[in-house]
């Protein structure tokens, strides 16, 4: 492939620190666009590590994190970040959980000295604690259970696709569950999971990658080593049987369907993982794509489609198992099975006829595209590049995956899509509580 | 985590560390053409990744009852037929450019954004020309978009924000086309293909329309390719519709729409603010922040981090081509609905009755300094600022000279500024909740109408 459009990829920085922390650092080559730098820590603890009793305890405490630390103050760490210029955030994923920063370049070492601080011991305390899980229910309430859709299908299709607790469970957690978290909770989560070792820091933008090293001794160093926990298997038998559950949203106005099925383990199958990446953008990804054509433009049984690897969309920041989700909202009087047979219908003719090279030209474009535009924003970057660098060990893949992606051929696609039958697939229909 | 052994090792640690100078921000060179027929250019070179962002906004203000519906289908019809393309022609030549073109409408115009590999902008240019002066609206495809979007419609009906939303701009600008923003399922049935080419044909014209270009594109050749691909769009050109002036805001009250079940209620004080042109912007812009326009604010501390009612509250200050104003946003659990609002009166009362510290200001000035270079340095986020400036009437030095006017705001200019557009009495509070719990309580502290969202 010409690399008419290809990005240099910036040289990548790197250390292990004594106590185990990695550190990754992507300078900006040639003029920066701008004089901003981003700063992220990934630590290798999601949702589906949290124990038992204690479901959304991960994503909790990720909310503790920025509760102050050793030298930070409750709200400090928001008010020296913004008060410099710069946006925060954290989120809590499967299986990573992650903190991030976008500051002007003279903000760098402080970001870093916040970073390390709550890397070092953070503040948790009863009031603060009692605070958080007020705010987290909050959250549950604005994006699950007052709107229609709430959940859906990443809190709804797990427990159909899955049967362990680490797969299976809501990631947000039960209301009962959340307030009979302790401070004790909070600790020994802290220290099982929060290690230097168990955590990647990445830094992205304009900064001068030897300087930025030597913050990062500086304020990170001394951190003393911990025990780093095993990762997880959280594999499970491949299904053997089609499965189907239904829902009832009281506020959906529209039925809509979604169907899971086990994506091949990026690790171990990664040429068809990344077939399945590009199946999934040919599947619902812009007005051309297979099932927008056919169930929203021509049969219009579906309002809407979309098909994604991953929980929350990242095909890559997921180890095995993961799904390949297809959802569609559809008119209530369109039957839900109408709907499963024309996706169905859709990939087995991918699986049976392949795909034409004009129209995986097309894809690849697109999908090209799309990841250079990621590229492009510094916080996107920083955070593909520590979840890169965490999740499958080589950073360069932030710049390296349009051309892995573009060289997937038909041939690929075709067996990616062999594996989705109906017999392996999970289906959860959600019935429209408020149709008309 | 345990505070006794990290105090006595924190002595050893290093100090927290300065900030040193900020960066300069470079404000980008933009290259300016108006075409014979009216329509803008601007482009703007950045390179990064081999890519080009174009933005198109074209006046589309209506007066006409049927115009919110109209508009909302012709939004998502504009790619579905022109002489030469079929819908599923237009997606894939669009897609086969590593492209994307969506086109949405609000009370003030049409709004088209797109972009694609650098190396593909004049097919990019020539197709979004072939709708601008082309679109055939087929009656098969519009049929299908109108289903679409009344179900969208529907959906929307029934999720708070959405109903918020539309709640706020009825409490703002009553029966002026600004009052809504979702048209009923009804009206969005009753749209046709015939209507839709008519209002094509009537509005979508390049005066006053306004072109962005961004990105690994040399200026003039950007500008060059525009001139070329958008030379046929001229045979409609009319003068934009003017929508009459917004009705004055009568302050106080509280609208409360009813939905039943509601485990939150949708919490919004809205006021009029002043244009971006105003001599108290940019002190109204730094308040705002202090008292709820970022997570450091005031409000987040107390309703959030201190009291749990909510998890994202925020203010912030909107801009349409008649109005501007301040909408305070926080979702709270039904059951503290009553509290919240006092709190977030308390809150705006004292920012109007006692002026910032000199620290807050400082901060806050930095925090709109710095995210605003940050929405210019990809060049997605440079496209649309620069579209919504310059459509707006400023130009690209906007982004050097707004923040020179964050900093010559004194505390004292921001007090006079939070006493005229912060003030609780110059406020209206709008609650979408479940009206049979939350009523009694805030009945008693201020009148109560029950409305409908129609």
């Amino acid at each position: 492939m010409p690399a008419r459009d290809a990005v240099t990829p910036p040289p990548l920085h790197r250390a292990t620190l004594d106590n185990g922390l990695r550190v990754v650092v992507a300078p900006d080559t040639g003029r920066s666009a701008a004089p901003v730098v981003g700063v992220a820590v990934y630590y290798d603890v999601g949702f589906r590590s949290e124990p038992e009793g204690r479901t959304g305890f991960a994503h909790l405490f990720e909310h503790l994190m920025f509760q102050g630390s050793a030298r930070v103050g409750k709200m400090e760490h928001p008010r020296l970040v913004q008060g410099a210029g710069g946006t925060m955030n954290g989120s809590t994923h499967p299986d990573f959980t992650n903190y991030f920063q976008v500051v002007p370049s003279n903000a760098l070492e402080l970001t870093l000295w916040l970073e390390a601080d709550r890397m070092r011991s953070p503040a948790v305390t009863d009031e603060n604690l009692a605070n958080q899980v007020a705010v987290v229910q909050n959250e549950i309430r604005v994006n699950v259970m007052n709107r229609p859709y709430g959940g859906f299908p990443w809190i709804l299709l797990p427990p159909v696709a899955f049967d362990s607790f680490a797969n299976a469970h809501n990631g947000y957690g039960d209301f009962s569950e959340l307030e009979s978290s302790s401070v004790a909770d909070a600790e020994d989560f802290f220290r099982r999971f929060y290690a230097p070792g168990n955590a990647v820091l990445a830094i992205a933008g304009d900064t001068d990658p030897e300087a930025a090293l030597a913050l990062v001794l500086k304020h990170f160093g001394d951190i003393p080593a911990r025990r780093t926990p095993k990762r997880p298997s959280f594999a499970e038998p491949p299904l053997t049987a089609a499965r189907r559950a239904e829902h009832l949203d009281p506020m959906a106005t529209a039925p809509a369907v979604a169907i899971g099925w086990r994506a091949p383990d990026p690790a171990k199958q990664r040429q068809l993982h990344l077939a399945t990446v590009v199946l999934a953008e040919l599947l619902a990804e812009g007005d051309a794509s297979r099932l927008i054509q056919r169930l929203v433009l021509r049969d219009r049984s579906a309002i809407s489609v979309e098909a994604y690897l991953g929980t929350f969309g990242d095909p890559f920041e997921q180890r095995d198992p993961a799904l390949l989700t297809v959802t569609a909202v559809h008119p209530s009087a369109v039957p839900v099975d109408t709907v499963l047979a024309a996706i169905q219908d859709e990939v087995d003719r991918i699986a049976r006829d392949g795909v034409p090279a004009d129209e995986l030209a097309r894809v690849h474009a697109r999908l090209r595209a799309q990841l250079l535009r990621q590229v492009d924003q510094v916080l996107a970057r920083t955070l593909q590049l520590a979840m890169f660098e965490q999740q499958h060990g080589r950073g360069e893949l932030v710049w390296e995956l349009p051309d892995l992606l573009t060289a997937v051929t038909p041939d690929d696609v075709r067996a990616a899509a062999a594996r989705l039958s109906a017999d392996s697939a999970s289906v959860l229909v959600l019935q429209a509580g408020a149709a008309a | 985590m345990s505070p006794k052994r990290s105090a006595l090792r924190s002595a050893a640690l290093p100090p927290r560390p300065a900030l040193g100078p900020a960066p300069k921000i470079a404000v980008p060179t933009v290259a300016e053409r108006t075409l014979g027929s009216g329509l803008r250019v601007a482009a703007v070179r950045r390179r990064g990744v081999p890519l080009v962002e174009i933005r198109l906004r074209v006046p589309f203000a209506g007066t006409a009852k049927s115009h919110l519906a109209r508009s909302a289908v012709l939004g998502e019809s504009f790619f579905t037929g022109t002489a030469s393309h079929d819908a599923q022609q237009l997606a894939e030549a669009i897609q086969g450019l590593g492209g994307s073109l969506g086109a949405s409408t609000d009370a003030d115009r049409l709004a088209v954004g797109g972009s694609a590999l650098a190396e593909n902008l004049r097919p990019l240019l020539e197709l979004l020309a072939s709708t601008v002066t082309g679109n055939t609206y087929p009656a098969d495809e519009v049929a299908g978009e109108r289903d679409r979007v009344a179900e969208e419609v529907a959906i929307a009906r029934t999720t708070p924000s959405a109903l918020a939303d539309e709640a706020v701009s009825h409490r703002l600008f009553g029966r002026h086309p600004y009052g809504r923003d979702l048209p009923t399922v009804t009206e969005v049935a009753a749209v046709t293909a015939g209507s839709l080419r008519t209002l094509h044909a009537q509005q979508v014209s390049p005066v006053g329309a306004l072109l962005v270009i961004v990105g690994d594109v040399a200026p003039t050749r950007a500008l060059d390719l525009a001139a070329q691909t958008f030379a046929d769009w001229t045979a409609h050109a009319r003068t934009p519709v003017t929508l009459p002036p917004v009705p004055a805001f009568v302050p106080g009250g509280i609208a409360l729409v009813d939905r039943p079940g509601s485990v939150q209620t949708s919490l919004r004080v809205v006021a009029p603010a002043p244009p971006r042109d105003d001599p108290s912007y940019a002190a109204l812009s730094l308040v705002n922040t202090v008292f709820a326009g970022y997570f450091s604010s005031r409000l987040v501390a107390n309703i959030r981090e201190d009291k749990g009612y909510t998890y994202s509250p925020h203010a912030g200050i909107m801009h349409a081509d008649l109005a501007s104003y301040l909408a305070v946003t926080a979702d709270v659990a039904t059951e503290v609905t009553a509290p919240a609002l006092v709190e977030t009166r308390y809150e705006m009362a004292k920012i109007a009755a006692a002026p910032v510290t000199q620290d807050e200001l400082d901060a806050a000035g930095r925090y709109l300094v710095g995210t605003l270079a940050l929405s210019t340095a990809s060049q997605a986020g440079l496209a649309s600022t620069l579209a919504r400036l310059l459509d707006a009437g400023f130009d690209a030095t906007w982004l050097r000279s707004h923040p020179a006017a964050l900093g010559r705001v004194t505390v004292d200019s921001a007090h006079e500024a939070a006493q005229r557009w912060l003030a609780p009495a110059a406020a209206g509070t709008v609650l979408v909740g479940d009206a049979e719990r939350i009523r009694r309580s805030v009945s008693a502290l201020d009148t109560v109408d029950v409305v409908q969202v129609n």
